[in-house]
């Protein structure tokens, strides 16, 4: 009997948990809830923003259903990296992180909802703003915060740095303006040619949008065919450059020429969803490569060394986060349609705080890659090296 | 004529210098200037010489330089002399040689030399070969500068030295400058001549100050191109390096001077034209030689000086192998250990010149 009475009770304390009890007053716990877990709603429509088309008679649906499931696993994502780069914000600015480090907080829809409308089997190649998607890609926090520390618990044993993480089906992580699209064009190139119906995603920003080599990649990903998304993450500024100083034409989308694109609002994480579901099923259909404009925006500056205000206002950073902050709009949507308790999304928040932290715990506190290491890893399937260190009497090892 | 000698440490203490006093001149006015404010002169007062001279990179105008080495040029010569370019390396440097093809002199930033290699055809195809193409009819003055090497913690495609790559090819000059004095006389010296000319800065000397003379403050100095300094003279072997690293093999330097062993510094400023008749002449006296580079040993700066010692005058004078310390031979890490060992500390110039005078 007393056994029972203890599990009823601890029933209803973690119903109470999930259904987002309103409490009488602060620090008391009340299991009675206001509001019961049936309550919530399962699932609703939402309408997102009508994309602009290049050279396409239809575009995305205008209209996309968002279970709770997808809601909070959306949420919880875009929370996670946001907290994350914040958290290397700070490890940066402690000189635990050093070097390059490009923070990628504002633009969370865009990688979160890109997932969203693919397959763990496809494939996705970026430049050097990079954290969000070796998370998405499927990188631990843990090991993505280990390699920003160059430790050797990271992904890349601490050898790559920032800029160049990688996983199965995700390329990195480049450091190179613009060299990532051939790249990716090329594993486009693969997918048609290994016949296994997967799509490679591409990104690139609007600085990297002039380089001639997106223009070659884009021919010959026409000429062929290629399964390839080109992506175009407009943030607005090329590192210290807006847009209009450096772009004869500012629409990405059409750049593409005779690539058919579509715009869309990268701040909302449904719309970029419906976008890239439709930009793949183009792709996956043979009918060649999509081009995507994802208008985004990065509160940081370019990088760490850049503080970002010397060529853009506060006043615009402000209104971008108080107006279009896509964490905020999505909570704001699964809120407002009952398809979320306060409670819950606090709920959430303090696990994914405590998450980051660890991980930035475990960051600091591996050790660095060992010496054995420095020489491995130059080439693959060979057999040990000799190499050469910085005088000629040291004779150094080398293992694939 | 009062002589002046400094000896600097990476910018730590200067140790004092020595005038021969002449009853009717006041000891010169020495002065501190950072690598990055030599260089911000250099191009200031060249601008401000020609008209025909201008900017041009990413970031060099309203961002006032990546790096900051252009601050202020914009502000001052504005729109048409100072222009920021959209990130397309192949493109601008493209244009920039099409410039000084017409009768300008544009000095060509790249933000770092890992950048050049989207642009490099156009560095040499079309700048460095263009004047032996045209048999002497179309000369082709243009100056392609910024940061290259290593820096910290900027891992592997931010990292390489392309000394040995600009320093192999006929129809290009290659500086490397160390010193502020060293930057400030190269860069104009570059500017002003009419071939194209590589300048080879580096990022980790942009914030050191360095004494410079008074004549380097002159608005007319220029260091000539192809030539040497010996920052430290010695008798018992010759330390050969460039950039950075001059400053590793003067602190080497003075802790060998505790036991005994002078060695002579070599700055070789140039790469190309490769000033040998210097480095000869001080193996000549010392018997010994060493060189320190930065980047890797393959086909490197370091393998190019030990080959022209083996084929020239100087052979016979060697009392043990010529050495080189450089680089470890593999893409540079990013974990801060991994890092720090992968370039030459001074402690492998230590051992490498105690191993070369066995003892």
């Amino acid at each position: 009997m007393q056994n029972m009475l203890t599990v009823i009770a601890n029933a209803l304390k973690g119903g109470a948990k999930m259904n987002g009890a309103q409490t009488v007053s602060e620090g008391t716990r009340v299991v009675v809830s206001a509001r019961s877990f049936a309550d919530l709603t399962p699932q609703a429509s939402f309408d997102i923003k009508r994309c602009d088309l290049h050279r396409l008679d239809e575009g995305p649906s205008v209209q996309t259903v968002l279970t709770r499931e997808e809601g909070l696993r959306y949420y919880r994502t875009m929370q996670t990296m946001r907290r994350m780069e914040l958290k290397a914000d700070q490890l940066y600015k402690q000189k635990i992180i050093r070097g390059f480090c490009h923070l990628y907080d504002g633009q969370e829809a865009c990688a979160v909802g890109i997932e969203a409308g693919i397959n763990p089997t496809d494939h996705l190649i970026t430049a050097y703003r990079a954290h969000g998607y070796t998370y998405t890609r499927g990188v631990s926090v843990n090991k993505i915060m280990a390699e920003l520390t160059g430790r050797r618990g990271g992904v890349a044993k601490g050898k790559g740095g920032s800029m160049h993480m990688y996983a199965k089906n995700f390329y990195g992580g480049n450091g190179i303006v613009g060299a990532q699209v051939p790249l990716g064009a090329g594993v486009a190139l693969a997918c048609q040619y290994q016949g296994k119906k997967e799509v490679c995603v591409t990104l690139y920003g609007d600085g990297a949008a002039n380089q001639g080599q997106i223009f070659e990649s884009f021919n010959m990903a026409a000429l062929w065919k290629l399964p390839c998304i080109f992506i175009c993450e407009n943030n607005k500024y090329g590192m210290g450059t807006s847009v209009e100083r450096a772009s004869a034409s500012t629409d990405y989308y059409k750049r593409g020429d005779y690539i058919p694109g579509l715009r869309v609002d990268g701040m909302d994480v449904l719309g970029v969803r419906e976008a890239t579901k439709f930009a793949a099923d183009y792709c996956r259909s043979g009918k060649g490569p999509i081009l995507m404009e994802l208008q985004t925006y990065r509160y940081h500056g370019h990088s760490m060394s850049d503080p970002g205000v010397s060529y853009r206002t506060r006043e615009e950073i402000q209104e971008v986060r108080s107006k279009s902050d896509p964490i905020t709009m999505l909570k704001d949507r699964m809120i407002s349609n009952n398809m979320a308790s306060l409670e819950e999304i606090k709920d959430i928040d303090a696990e994914i705080r405590k998450e980051v932290e660890a991980a930035a715990q475990f960051a600091t506190s591996d050790p660095e890659p060992p010496m054995e290491d420095l020489c491995n890893h130059i080439f693959h399937n060979d057999a040990p090296l000799e190499v050469r260190g910085t005088n000629p009497w040291m004779r150094l090892k080398s293992l694939s | 004529m009062a002589s002046l000698r400094c000896f600097l440490r990476s910018g730590k203490n200067a140790v004092s210098a020595v005038l021969r006093r002449e009853f009717h001149r006041t000891p010169p006015a020495a002065v501190q200037v950072t690598v990055r404010d030599a260089l911000n002169q250099a191009m200031d007062e060249e601008l401000e010489r020609d008209e025909r001279v201008f900017l041009l990179g990413e970031e060099v105008a309203q961002y006032d330089g990546a790096y900051k080495v252009s601050r202020g040029l914009w502000k001052k010569y504005g729109d048409k002399r100072i222009i920021d370019t959209p990130i397309t390396e192949m493109g601008f440097a493209g244009i920039a040689v099409g410039a000084a093809m017409a009768g300008l002199r544009p000095i060509c930033e790249f933000m770092t030399f890992n950048f050049s290699m989207q642009a490099i055809d156009q560095v040499i195809n079309s700048a460095a070969k263009t004047y032996y193409m045209s048999a002497g009819f179309q000369p082709v003055p243009i100056v392609f500068r910024g940061p290259n090497g290593a820096s910290a913690g900027v891992a592997a495609q931010h990292s390489q030295c392309f000394a040995a790559w600009y320093g192999h090819c006929p129809g290009l000059k290659v500086v490397s400058p160390w010193s502020a004095e060293d930057a400030k006389g190269l860069l104009k010296a570059a500017i002003r001549d009419d071939n194209p000319v590589v300048v080879l800065e580096n990022e980790l000397m942009y914030g050191v100050p360095f004494e410079i003379s008074e004549q380097a403050q002159s608005k007319d100095f220029v260091i000539p191109i192809g030539k040497a300094k010996i920052e430290r003279q010695g008798n018992h072997i010759t330390l050969v390096s460039h950039s950075r690293m001059v400053g590793l093999c003067l602190d080497a330097a003075a802790v060998l001077a505790k036991e005994g062993i002078e060695c002579e510094v070599v700055n070789m400023r140039t790469i190309r034209p490769l000033d040998a008749e210097a480095i000869e002449t001080s193996v000549m006296k010392t018997n010994h030689l060493i060189t320190v580079e930065g980047g890797w040993p393959q086909f490197g700066v370091g393998a190019e000086i030990l080959a022209r010692l083996m084929e020239g005058p100087a052979f016979n004078y060697l009392d043990a192998p010529a050495v080189r310390v450089t680089g470890v031979d593999i893409p540079m890490p990013y974990a801060k250990i991994l890092e720090d060992n992968s370039v030459p500390q001074i402690k492998d110039i230590i051992f490498s010149v105690k191993k070369t005078l066995n003892v």
